[in-house]
Protein backbone atom coordinates (compact mmCIF):
# COMPACT_ATOMS: atom_id res chain seq x y z
CA UNK A 1 0.00 0.00 0.00
CA UNK A 2 1.30 3.41 -0.86
CA UNK A 3 1.31 5.81 2.03
CA UNK A 4 -0.02 9.35 1.91
CA UNK A 5 1.98 11.84 -0.12
CA UNK A 6 3.23 14.10 2.60
CA UNK A 7 2.46 17.39 0.92
CA UNK A 8 1.05 19.05 4.01
CA UNK A 9 4.40 18.89 5.76
CA UNK A 10 6.65 19.84 2.86
CA UNK A 11 4.48 22.73 1.78
CA UNK A 12 5.91 22.43 -1.70
CA UNK A 13 4.38 22.09 -5.13
CA UNK A 14 3.43 18.68 -6.53
CA UNK A 15 4.39 18.02 -10.14
CA UNK A 16 1.78 15.73 -11.72
CA UNK A 17 2.64 16.18 -15.39
CA UNK A 18 5.89 17.52 -16.90
CA UNK A 19 6.25 21.11 -15.66
CA UNK A 20 2.64 21.12 -14.41
CA UNK A 21 2.29 21.55 -10.65
CA UNK A 22 -0.43 21.50 -8.03
CA UNK A 23 0.03 24.55 -5.78
CA UNK A 24 -3.31 24.55 -3.95
CA UNK A 25 -4.33 24.34 -0.31
CA UNK A 26 -6.00 21.76 1.89
CA UNK A 27 -8.88 22.70 4.20
CA UNK A 28 -9.55 19.52 6.17
CA UNK A 29 -11.57 21.16 8.94
CA UNK A 30 -14.32 22.61 6.72
CA UNK A 31 -17.70 20.96 7.33
CA UNK A 32 -20.15 23.26 5.57
CA UNK A 33 -19.36 24.85 2.25
CA UNK A 34 -21.30 27.85 0.98
CA UNK A 35 -24.17 27.15 3.41
CA UNK A 36 -25.69 24.44 1.20
CA UNK A 37 -23.05 21.72 1.10
CA UNK A 38 -21.79 19.36 3.78
CA UNK A 39 -18.42 17.71 3.71
CA UNK A 40 -17.21 15.01 6.09
CA UNK A 41 -13.50 15.56 5.54
CA UNK A 42 -13.15 19.13 4.33
CA UNK A 43 -12.18 20.29 0.88
CA UNK A 44 -9.24 21.41 -1.18
CA UNK A 45 -8.74 24.60 -3.16
CA UNK A 46 -6.77 23.39 -6.15
CA UNK A 47 -4.55 25.82 -7.94
CA UNK A 48 -2.15 24.95 -10.73
CA UNK A 49 1.11 26.19 -12.19
CA UNK A 50 2.26 25.49 -15.74
CA UNK A 51 5.75 26.29 -16.89
CA UNK A 52 6.39 27.02 -20.56
CA UNK A 53 9.56 28.04 -22.42
CA UNK A 54 8.39 31.66 -22.32
CA UNK A 55 6.90 32.03 -18.90
CA UNK A 56 4.71 30.59 -16.20
CA UNK A 57 0.92 30.42 -15.96
CA UNK A 58 -1.13 30.16 -12.79
CA UNK A 59 -4.61 28.67 -13.14
CA UNK A 60 -6.97 29.65 -10.30
CA UNK A 61 -5.97 30.63 -6.80
CA UNK A 62 -7.33 29.71 -3.35
CA UNK A 63 -9.60 31.04 -0.62
CA UNK A 64 -8.15 34.19 0.91
CA UNK A 65 -7.21 32.73 4.28
CA UNK A 66 -5.28 29.93 2.58
CA UNK A 67 -3.16 32.34 0.56
CA UNK A 68 -0.04 31.77 2.65
CA UNK A 69 -0.02 28.04 1.86
CA UNK A 70 -0.65 28.77 -1.82
CA UNK A 71 2.20 31.28 -2.09
CA UNK A 72 4.56 28.93 -0.26
CA UNK A 73 3.91 26.20 -2.79
CA UNK A 74 4.09 28.64 -5.69
CA UNK A 75 7.43 30.04 -4.52
CA UNK A 76 8.86 26.51 -4.36
CA UNK A 77 8.76 26.30 -8.17
CA UNK A 78 8.81 29.82 -9.57
CA UNK A 79 9.69 33.41 -8.87
CA UNK A 80 6.98 36.00 -9.30
CA UNK A 81 8.71 37.77 -12.18
CA UNK A 82 8.41 34.61 -14.30
CA UNK A 83 4.62 34.63 -14.11
CA UNK A 84 3.25 35.75 -17.44
CA UNK A 85 -0.33 34.49 -17.33
CA UNK A 86 -2.97 34.20 -14.62
CA UNK A 87 -6.17 32.38 -15.53
CA UNK A 88 -9.28 32.43 -13.39
CA UNK A 89 -11.69 29.76 -14.57
CA UNK A 90 -14.22 30.81 -11.93
CA UNK A 91 -14.34 33.92 -9.77
CA UNK A 92 -16.04 32.56 -6.67
CA UNK A 93 -14.06 33.75 -3.62
CA UNK A 94 -12.67 30.27 -2.85
CA UNK A 95 -10.74 30.55 -6.14
CA UNK A 96 -10.17 34.28 -6.46
CA UNK A 97 -9.30 34.95 -2.81
CA UNK A 98 -5.55 35.15 -3.35
CA UNK A 99 -5.81 36.96 -6.68
CA UNK A 100 -5.27 40.54 -5.42
CA UNK A 101 -2.09 39.53 -3.61
CA UNK A 102 -0.90 37.51 -6.59
CA UNK A 103 -1.45 40.46 -8.92
CA UNK A 104 0.49 42.68 -6.56
CA UNK A 105 3.40 40.26 -6.42
CA UNK A 106 3.36 39.62 -10.19
CA UNK A 107 2.23 42.96 -11.67
CA UNK A 108 3.56 42.07 -15.12
CA UNK A 109 1.21 39.07 -15.42
CA UNK A 110 -1.85 39.29 -17.61
CA UNK A 111 -5.18 38.12 -16.18
CA UNK A 112 -7.43 36.00 -18.42
CA UNK A 113 -11.10 35.58 -17.53
CA UNK A 114 -14.26 34.66 -19.42
CA UNK A 115 -16.38 37.28 -21.11
CA UNK A 116 -19.07 36.85 -18.48
CA UNK A 117 -16.66 37.38 -15.60
CA UNK A 118 -15.94 41.08 -15.89
CA UNK A 119 -18.84 42.36 -13.79
CA UNK A 120 -18.06 39.75 -11.15
CA UNK A 121 -14.40 40.69 -11.04
CA UNK A 122 -15.37 44.26 -10.23
CA UNK A 123 -17.95 43.13 -7.69
CA UNK A 124 -15.58 40.78 -5.92
CA UNK A 125 -12.43 42.82 -5.83
CA UNK A 126 -13.78 46.18 -4.74
CA UNK A 127 -12.18 48.62 -4.92
CA UNK A 128 -9.00 47.19 -6.49
CA UNK A 129 -11.03 45.44 -9.19
CA UNK A 130 -11.41 48.62 -11.16
CA UNK A 131 -7.66 48.90 -11.43
CA UNK A 132 -7.10 45.36 -12.67
CA UNK A 133 -6.24 44.90 -16.28
CA UNK A 134 -7.56 41.76 -17.86
CA UNK A 135 -8.24 40.06 -21.16
CA UNK A 136 -11.54 38.30 -21.78
CA UNK A 137 -11.45 35.02 -23.65
CA UNK A 138 -13.91 32.60 -25.22
CA UNK A 139 -13.91 29.14 -26.79
CA UNK A 140 -10.78 28.39 -28.82
CA UNK A 141 -8.95 31.55 -27.75
CA UNK A 142 -5.37 30.60 -26.97
CA UNK A 143 -2.50 31.92 -24.89
CA UNK A 144 1.03 30.82 -25.63
CA UNK A 145 3.69 30.06 -23.05
CA UNK A 146 6.26 29.44 -25.80
CA UNK A 147 6.35 25.69 -26.18
CA UNK A 148 2.95 25.21 -24.54
CA UNK A 149 -0.50 26.52 -25.28
CA UNK A 150 -3.49 27.15 -23.10
CA UNK A 151 -6.81 26.93 -24.92
CA UNK A 152 -10.04 28.20 -23.38
CA UNK A 153 -13.48 26.62 -23.42
CA UNK A 154 -16.51 28.80 -22.76
CA UNK A 155 -18.60 26.73 -20.34
CA UNK A 156 -20.98 29.18 -18.66
CA UNK A 157 -23.22 28.35 -15.67
CA UNK A 158 -21.09 25.55 -14.32
CA UNK A 159 -22.04 26.80 -11.83
CA UNK A 160 -21.79 30.60 -12.21
CA UNK A 161 -22.26 32.63 -15.37
CA UNK A 162 -18.51 33.23 -15.53
CA UNK A 163 -17.23 29.67 -15.48
CA UNK A 164 -14.80 28.42 -18.13
CA UNK A 165 -12.31 25.58 -18.59
CA UNK A 166 -8.70 25.80 -19.70
CA UNK A 167 -6.95 23.07 -21.68
CA UNK A 168 -3.21 22.56 -21.83
CA UNK A 169 -2.94 21.19 -25.35
CA UNK A 170 0.52 19.62 -25.29
CA UNK A 171 -0.07 17.64 -22.07
CA UNK A 172 -3.82 17.10 -22.60
CA UNK A 173 -4.65 18.41 -19.16
CA UNK A 174 -8.06 19.99 -18.63
CA UNK A 175 -8.21 22.57 -15.85
CA UNK A 176 -11.93 22.28 -15.40
CA UNK A 177 -12.77 24.71 -12.60
CA UNK A 178 -15.59 23.37 -10.43
CA UNK A 179 -16.66 20.93 -13.14
CA UNK A 180 -15.65 17.37 -12.16
CA UNK A 181 -14.83 18.68 -8.67
CA UNK A 182 -16.00 17.63 -5.23
CA UNK A 183 -15.53 18.63 -1.62
CA UNK A 184 -13.18 15.90 -0.54
CA UNK A 185 -9.94 16.60 1.25
CA UNK A 186 -7.17 14.05 0.98
CA UNK A 187 -3.52 14.89 0.73
CA UNK A 188 -2.88 11.86 -1.47
CA UNK A 189 -4.33 14.17 -4.12
CA UNK A 190 -5.06 11.75 -6.99
CA UNK A 191 -8.20 9.77 -7.78
CA UNK A 192 -6.28 6.51 -7.80
CA UNK A 193 -4.84 7.22 -4.33
CA UNK A 194 -7.44 8.96 -2.17
CA UNK A 195 -9.85 6.07 -1.62
CA UNK A 196 -13.51 5.91 -2.52
CA UNK A 197 -14.79 9.44 -3.06
CA UNK A 198 -17.65 8.64 -5.43
CA UNK A 199 -20.30 9.71 -2.89
CA UNK A 200 -18.68 13.09 -2.64
CA UNK A 201 -18.38 13.46 -6.42
CA UNK A 202 -22.06 12.63 -6.96
CA UNK A 203 -23.18 14.79 -4.03
CA UNK A 204 -21.29 17.75 -5.44
CA UNK A 205 -22.84 17.24 -8.86
CA UNK A 206 -26.33 16.93 -7.32
CA UNK A 207 -26.05 20.24 -5.49
CA UNK A 208 -23.84 22.34 -7.73
CA UNK A 209 -24.26 21.16 -11.32
CA UNK A 210 -27.72 19.58 -11.35
CA UNK A 211 -29.62 22.90 -11.70
CA UNK A 212 -27.59 23.50 -14.87
CA UNK A 213 -27.94 20.16 -16.66
CA UNK A 214 -28.44 21.69 -20.08
CA UNK A 215 -25.32 23.79 -19.60
CA UNK A 216 -23.45 20.64 -18.51
CA UNK A 217 -24.51 18.94 -21.75
CA UNK A 218 -23.42 21.99 -23.77
CA UNK A 219 -20.04 21.95 -22.01
CA UNK A 220 -19.62 18.21 -22.62
CA UNK A 221 -19.95 18.88 -26.35
CA UNK A 222 -16.74 20.90 -26.03
CA UNK A 223 -14.99 18.60 -23.56
CA UNK A 224 -15.75 15.14 -24.97
CA UNK A 225 -13.77 15.58 -28.23
CA UNK A 226 -10.62 16.54 -26.29
CA UNK A 227 -7.92 13.92 -25.77
CA UNK A 228 -7.71 13.85 -21.98
CA UNK A 229 -4.79 12.60 -19.96
CA UNK A 230 -5.69 14.42 -16.74
CA UNK A 231 -8.62 16.45 -15.42
CA UNK A 232 -7.54 18.98 -12.82
CA UNK A 233 -10.60 20.45 -11.05
CA UNK A 234 -10.58 23.21 -8.43
CA UNK A 235 -11.86 20.97 -5.61
CA UNK A 236 -11.13 17.38 -4.68
CA UNK A 237 -8.91 14.76 -6.29
CA UNK A 238 -7.02 15.32 -9.52
CA UNK A 239 -8.45 12.80 -11.98
CA UNK A 240 -5.44 11.19 -13.63
CA UNK A 241 -6.59 7.56 -13.70
CA UNK A 242 -8.92 7.16 -16.68
CA UNK A 243 -10.38 10.66 -16.51
CA UNK A 244 -12.74 9.93 -19.39
CA UNK A 245 -14.89 7.92 -16.95
CA UNK A 246 -15.77 11.11 -15.13
CA UNK A 247 -16.74 12.82 -18.36
CA UNK A 248 -19.00 9.88 -19.18
CA UNK A 249 -20.43 9.95 -15.67
CA UNK A 250 -21.30 13.64 -16.04
CA UNK A 251 -23.19 12.84 -19.21
CA UNK A 252 -25.07 10.04 -17.46
CA UNK A 253 -25.94 12.28 -14.54
CA UNK A 254 -27.20 14.98 -16.90
CA UNK A 255 -29.31 12.71 -19.08
CA UNK A 256 -32.40 10.90 -17.91
CA UNK A 257 -32.09 7.18 -18.53
CA UNK A 258 -35.83 6.61 -18.06
CA UNK A 259 -37.13 9.38 -20.26
CA UNK A 260 -40.09 7.26 -21.33
CA UNK A 261 -41.43 7.45 -17.80
CA UNK A 262 -41.12 11.24 -17.87
CA UNK A 263 -43.02 11.26 -21.15
CA UNK A 264 -41.43 12.03 -24.48
CA UNK A 265 -44.53 12.86 -26.43
CA UNK A 266 -46.77 14.04 -23.63
CA UNK A 267 -46.62 16.94 -21.22
CA UNK A 268 -46.52 15.84 -17.60
CA UNK A 269 -48.63 17.71 -15.09
CA UNK A 270 -48.18 16.98 -11.38
CA UNK A 271 -50.64 17.99 -8.73
CA UNK A 272 -49.34 18.11 -5.16
CA UNK A 273 -51.67 18.89 -2.29
CA UNK A 274 -52.12 18.92 1.47
CA UNK A 275 -55.54 18.80 3.03
CA UNK A 276 -56.69 19.06 6.64
CA UNK A 277 -60.42 18.26 6.39
CA UNK A 278 -60.45 16.75 2.91
CA UNK A 279 -61.68 19.90 1.15
CA UNK A 280 -58.48 20.76 -0.68
CA UNK A 281 -58.14 17.02 -1.48
CA UNK A 282 -61.57 17.03 -3.18
CA UNK A 283 -60.55 20.08 -5.18
CA UNK A 284 -57.33 18.29 -6.16
CA UNK A 285 -59.27 15.26 -7.41
CA UNK A 286 -61.60 17.46 -9.47
CA UNK A 287 -58.65 19.36 -10.99
CA UNK A 288 -56.99 16.02 -11.74
CA UNK A 289 -60.13 14.75 -13.47
CA UNK A 290 -60.42 17.92 -15.55
CA UNK A 291 -56.77 17.90 -16.59
CA UNK A 292 -57.03 14.24 -17.50
CA UNK A 293 -59.62 15.08 -20.15
CA UNK A 294 -57.05 16.94 -22.23
CA UNK A 295 -55.14 14.96 -24.85
CA UNK A 296 -51.38 15.08 -24.71
CA UNK A 297 -51.17 15.58 -20.95
CA UNK A 298 -50.14 12.93 -18.47
CA UNK A 299 -51.42 14.04 -15.10
CA UNK A 300 -50.39 12.67 -11.67
CA UNK A 301 -51.81 13.37 -8.22
CA UNK A 302 -49.74 13.27 -5.03
CA UNK A 303 -50.65 13.87 -1.40
CA UNK A 304 -47.68 15.62 0.23
CA UNK A 305 -48.56 13.93 3.50
CA UNK A 306 -47.54 10.60 1.99
CA UNK A 307 -44.06 11.44 0.82
CA UNK A 308 -40.74 13.02 1.60
CA UNK A 309 -39.28 16.08 -0.03
CA UNK A 310 -36.35 14.62 -2.01
CA UNK A 311 -38.28 12.17 -4.21
CA UNK A 312 -40.82 14.90 -4.91
CA UNK A 313 -37.97 17.18 -5.99
CA UNK A 314 -36.90 14.47 -8.46
CA UNK A 315 -40.45 14.27 -9.79
CA UNK A 316 -40.68 18.02 -10.16
CA UNK A 317 -37.44 18.16 -12.13
CA UNK A 318 -38.99 16.04 -14.86
CA UNK A 319 -42.43 17.68 -14.86
CA UNK A 320 -43.70 20.25 -17.35
CA UNK A 321 -46.44 21.66 -15.15
CA UNK A 322 -46.89 21.83 -11.37
CA UNK A 323 -50.04 22.50 -9.42
CA UNK A 324 -49.92 23.00 -5.66
CA UNK A 325 -52.93 22.79 -3.40
CA UNK A 326 -52.87 24.09 0.15
CA UNK A 327 -55.48 25.11 2.65
CA UNK A 328 -54.98 28.50 4.22
CA UNK A 329 -54.20 28.22 7.91
CA UNK A 330 -53.67 31.42 9.86
CA UNK A 331 -53.15 33.36 6.65
CA UNK A 332 -50.48 31.11 5.17
CA UNK A 333 -49.98 28.02 3.04
CA UNK A 334 -49.08 24.98 5.14
CA UNK A 335 -45.52 24.02 6.02
CA UNK A 336 -45.15 20.85 3.88
CA UNK A 337 -45.91 22.95 0.82
CA UNK A 338 -43.29 25.52 1.77
CA UNK A 339 -40.84 22.74 2.64
CA UNK A 340 -41.12 21.46 -0.91
CA UNK A 341 -41.14 24.89 -2.51
CA UNK A 342 -38.00 25.83 -0.61
CA UNK A 343 -36.15 22.66 -1.67
CA UNK A 344 -36.18 23.24 -5.40
CA UNK A 345 -32.92 25.15 -5.69
CA UNK A 346 -31.20 22.01 -7.02
CA UNK A 347 -33.42 21.69 -10.08
CA UNK A 348 -34.14 23.92 -13.04
CA UNK A 349 -37.70 25.21 -12.99
CA UNK A 350 -37.41 27.82 -15.72
CA UNK A 351 -40.48 28.01 -17.84
CA UNK A 352 -42.42 25.24 -16.12
CA UNK A 353 -46.08 26.05 -15.82
CA UNK A 354 -47.39 26.62 -12.30
CA UNK A 355 -50.83 26.90 -10.72
CA UNK A 356 -52.27 26.86 -7.21
CA UNK A 357 -55.53 26.16 -5.43
CA UNK A 358 -56.94 25.54 -1.99
CA UNK A 359 -59.84 25.58 0.40
CA UNK A 360 -59.93 28.25 3.09
CA UNK A 361 -61.93 29.40 6.08
CA UNK A 362 -62.04 33.16 5.92
CA UNK A 363 -59.11 34.81 4.13
CA UNK A 364 -57.61 32.32 1.65
CA UNK A 365 -54.14 33.74 1.04
CA UNK A 366 -52.40 30.42 0.30
CA UNK A 367 -52.88 30.09 -3.50
CA UNK A 368 -51.72 33.67 -4.13
CA UNK A 369 -48.66 33.19 -1.95
CA UNK A 370 -47.79 29.96 -3.74
CA UNK A 371 -48.17 31.70 -7.11
CA UNK A 372 -45.80 34.46 -6.02
CA UNK A 373 -43.29 31.85 -4.93
CA UNK A 374 -43.56 30.02 -8.25
CA UNK A 375 -42.98 33.25 -10.18
CA UNK A 376 -39.97 33.86 -7.96
CA UNK A 377 -38.72 30.41 -8.97
CA UNK A 378 -38.93 31.54 -12.63
CA UNK A 379 -41.97 29.46 -13.42
CA UNK A 380 -44.77 30.89 -15.52
CA UNK A 381 -48.15 31.23 -13.85
CA UNK A 382 -50.67 32.04 -16.59
CA UNK A 383 -53.90 31.24 -14.74
CA UNK A 384 -55.06 32.77 -11.52
CA UNK A 385 -55.51 30.22 -8.73
CA UNK A 386 -58.81 28.83 -7.62
CA UNK A 387 -60.11 29.08 -4.05
CA UNK A 388 -63.12 27.53 -2.35
CA UNK A 389 -64.53 28.63 0.98
CA UNK A 390 -64.53 25.56 3.23
CA UNK A 391 -66.44 22.62 1.73
CA UNK A 392 -66.57 22.63 -2.10
CA UNK A 393 -70.11 22.43 -3.48
CA UNK A 394 -70.93 20.39 -6.56
CA UNK A 395 -70.87 23.58 -8.64
CA UNK A 396 -67.49 24.52 -7.22
CA UNK A 397 -66.15 21.07 -8.00
CA UNK A 398 -67.32 21.52 -11.58
CA UNK A 399 -65.41 24.81 -11.57
CA UNK A 400 -62.32 23.00 -10.27
CA UNK A 401 -62.67 20.46 -13.04
CA UNK A 402 -62.80 23.28 -15.57
CA UNK A 403 -59.73 24.82 -13.97
CA UNK A 404 -57.88 21.52 -14.36
CA UNK A 405 -58.91 21.41 -18.00
CA UNK A 406 -57.72 24.99 -18.52
CA UNK A 407 -54.32 24.31 -16.93
CA UNK A 408 -53.80 21.20 -19.04
CA UNK A 409 -54.93 22.98 -22.22
CA UNK A 410 -52.49 25.82 -21.52
CA UNK A 411 -49.74 23.28 -20.93
CA UNK A 412 -50.21 21.76 -24.38
CA UNK A 413 -50.30 25.20 -25.98
CA UNK A 414 -54.05 25.40 -26.59
CA UNK A 415 -55.18 27.85 -23.94
CA UNK A 416 -58.89 28.19 -23.38
CA UNK A 417 -59.02 31.93 -23.69
CA UNK A 418 -59.32 34.60 -26.31
CA UNK A 419 -56.45 34.96 -28.77
CA UNK A 420 -56.22 38.66 -27.91
CA UNK A 421 -56.72 39.80 -24.32
CA UNK A 422 -56.78 43.18 -22.68
CA UNK A 423 -54.34 43.90 -19.88
CA UNK A 424 -57.29 44.76 -17.67
CA UNK A 425 -58.62 41.17 -18.12
CA UNK A 426 -55.54 39.65 -16.58
CA UNK A 427 -55.46 38.98 -12.87
CA UNK A 428 -52.86 40.85 -10.87
CA UNK B 1 -55.63 56.16 -23.65
CA UNK B 2 -53.67 54.99 -26.72
CA UNK B 3 -53.21 51.25 -26.86
CA UNK B 4 -50.73 48.90 -28.44
CA UNK B 5 -50.68 45.16 -28.98
CA UNK B 6 -47.93 42.94 -27.66
CA UNK B 7 -47.79 39.36 -28.88
CA UNK B 8 -45.94 36.70 -26.89
CA UNK B 9 -44.87 34.27 -29.53
CA UNK B 10 -43.96 31.41 -27.17
CA UNK B 11 -47.56 31.08 -25.97
CA UNK B 12 -49.23 32.53 -29.06
CA UNK B 13 -51.06 35.14 -27.01
CA UNK B 14 -51.65 38.82 -27.73
CA UNK B 15 -52.57 41.48 -25.21
CA UNK B 16 -53.80 45.06 -25.70
CA UNK B 17 -51.98 47.36 -23.29
CA UNK B 18 -51.83 51.10 -22.68
CA UNK B 19 -48.90 52.65 -24.52
CA UNK B 20 -45.96 52.98 -22.13
CA UNK B 21 -46.60 49.69 -20.33
CA UNK B 22 -43.42 47.78 -19.57
CA UNK B 23 -43.21 44.22 -20.92
CA UNK B 24 -42.65 42.93 -17.37
CA UNK B 25 -46.09 44.21 -16.37
CA UNK B 26 -47.75 41.96 -18.94
CA UNK B 27 -45.59 38.91 -19.56
CA UNK B 28 -45.89 37.38 -16.11
CA UNK B 29 -49.62 37.91 -15.90
CA UNK B 30 -50.18 36.26 -19.23
CA UNK B 31 -47.80 33.39 -18.50
CA UNK B 32 -45.13 33.92 -21.13
CA UNK B 33 -41.87 32.07 -20.59
CA UNK B 34 -39.89 35.32 -20.21
CA UNK B 35 -38.37 35.06 -16.76
CA UNK B 36 -37.06 37.63 -14.33
CA UNK B 37 -34.29 37.88 -11.77
CA UNK B 38 -33.51 41.26 -10.21
CA UNK B 39 -36.25 43.14 -12.09
CA UNK B 40 -34.14 46.28 -12.06
CA UNK B 41 -31.79 46.17 -15.03
CA UNK B 42 -28.83 44.47 -13.41
CA UNK B 43 -28.80 40.69 -13.87
CA UNK B 44 -29.84 40.22 -17.49
CA UNK B 45 -32.11 37.25 -16.71
CA UNK B 46 -35.08 38.75 -18.59
CA UNK B 47 -33.40 39.06 -21.98
CA UNK B 48 -36.12 38.64 -24.62
CA UNK B 49 -35.95 38.52 -28.38
CA UNK B 50 -37.99 41.01 -30.39
CA UNK B 51 -39.40 39.22 -33.42
CA UNK B 52 -41.32 42.13 -34.89
CA UNK B 53 -41.78 45.80 -34.10
CA UNK B 54 -38.23 46.52 -32.88
CA UNK B 55 -38.89 50.23 -33.22
CA UNK B 56 -42.11 49.99 -31.24
CA UNK B 57 -40.29 49.64 -27.94
CA UNK B 58 -38.78 52.53 -25.97
CA UNK B 59 -35.09 53.21 -26.65
CA UNK B 60 -32.75 51.24 -24.37
CA UNK B 61 -31.00 53.27 -21.68
CA UNK B 62 -27.21 53.35 -21.39
CA UNK B 63 -27.51 50.99 -18.42
CA UNK B 64 -29.69 48.53 -20.32
CA UNK B 65 -27.25 48.54 -23.21
CA UNK B 66 -24.42 47.78 -20.80
CA UNK B 67 -26.31 44.84 -19.26
CA UNK B 68 -27.22 43.50 -22.70
CA UNK B 69 -23.56 43.70 -23.72
CA UNK B 70 -22.34 41.96 -20.56
CA UNK B 71 -24.80 39.15 -21.14
CA UNK B 72 -23.77 38.81 -24.76
CA UNK B 73 -27.32 39.46 -25.92
CA UNK B 74 -27.95 39.04 -29.61
CA UNK B 75 -29.28 41.43 -32.20
CA UNK B 76 -32.81 42.59 -31.45
CA UNK B 77 -32.64 41.43 -27.84
CA UNK B 78 -33.97 43.64 -25.05
CA UNK B 79 -34.53 43.44 -21.30
CA UNK B 80 -38.21 42.80 -20.59
CA UNK B 81 -37.97 44.61 -17.24
CA UNK B 82 -37.00 47.82 -19.03
CA UNK B 83 -38.59 47.94 -22.47
CA UNK B 84 -41.81 49.93 -22.71
CA UNK B 85 -44.38 49.09 -25.35
CA UNK B 86 -45.14 52.06 -27.59
CA UNK B 87 -46.56 50.23 -30.61
CA UNK B 88 -47.37 46.73 -31.84
CA UNK B 89 -44.60 44.29 -31.08
CA UNK B 90 -43.95 40.55 -31.03
CA UNK B 91 -41.53 39.08 -28.49
CA UNK B 92 -40.38 35.73 -27.17
CA UNK B 93 -37.95 34.48 -24.48
CA UNK B 94 -34.36 34.76 -25.72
Amino acid sequence: MSGPVNILDTGGAIEFAPRVHWIGAMDPSLRTFDIILKTANGTSYNSYLIRGSEGVAIVDTVKENFAEEFFRRLESVTSYDEIKVIVLNHLEPDHSGALPQLMERAPQARLYISQRATAMLKGLLKPQGEAFEYTTVGTDDRVSLGDRTLRFLHTPFLHWPDTQCTYLEEEQVLFSGDVFGCHFCDSRLFNDKVGDFRFSFDYYYAHIMRPFKQHVLDALELIEPLPLRIIAPTHGPILRDRPERYVRHYRELSTSSLSGEIGNNEKSLMIFYMSSYGNTARMAEAIYAGADEVDGVRVSLFDLEGGEVDPFVDLIEGADGLVFGSPTINGDAVKPVWDLLSSLVVVNLRGKLGAAFGSYGWSGEAPGMIEDRMRGLKMRVPLSGIRVKLIPSDEELVECRGYGRAIAATLVGKPIRKQVLDLADLAG
Amino acid sequence: MPKAKITFQDINQAVHVPVGTRVIEVSEKVGSGIIYGCRECDCGTCVMHVEEGWNNLSEPSVLEEKVLRENMAGRHDRLACQAQIIGDVTVKPA
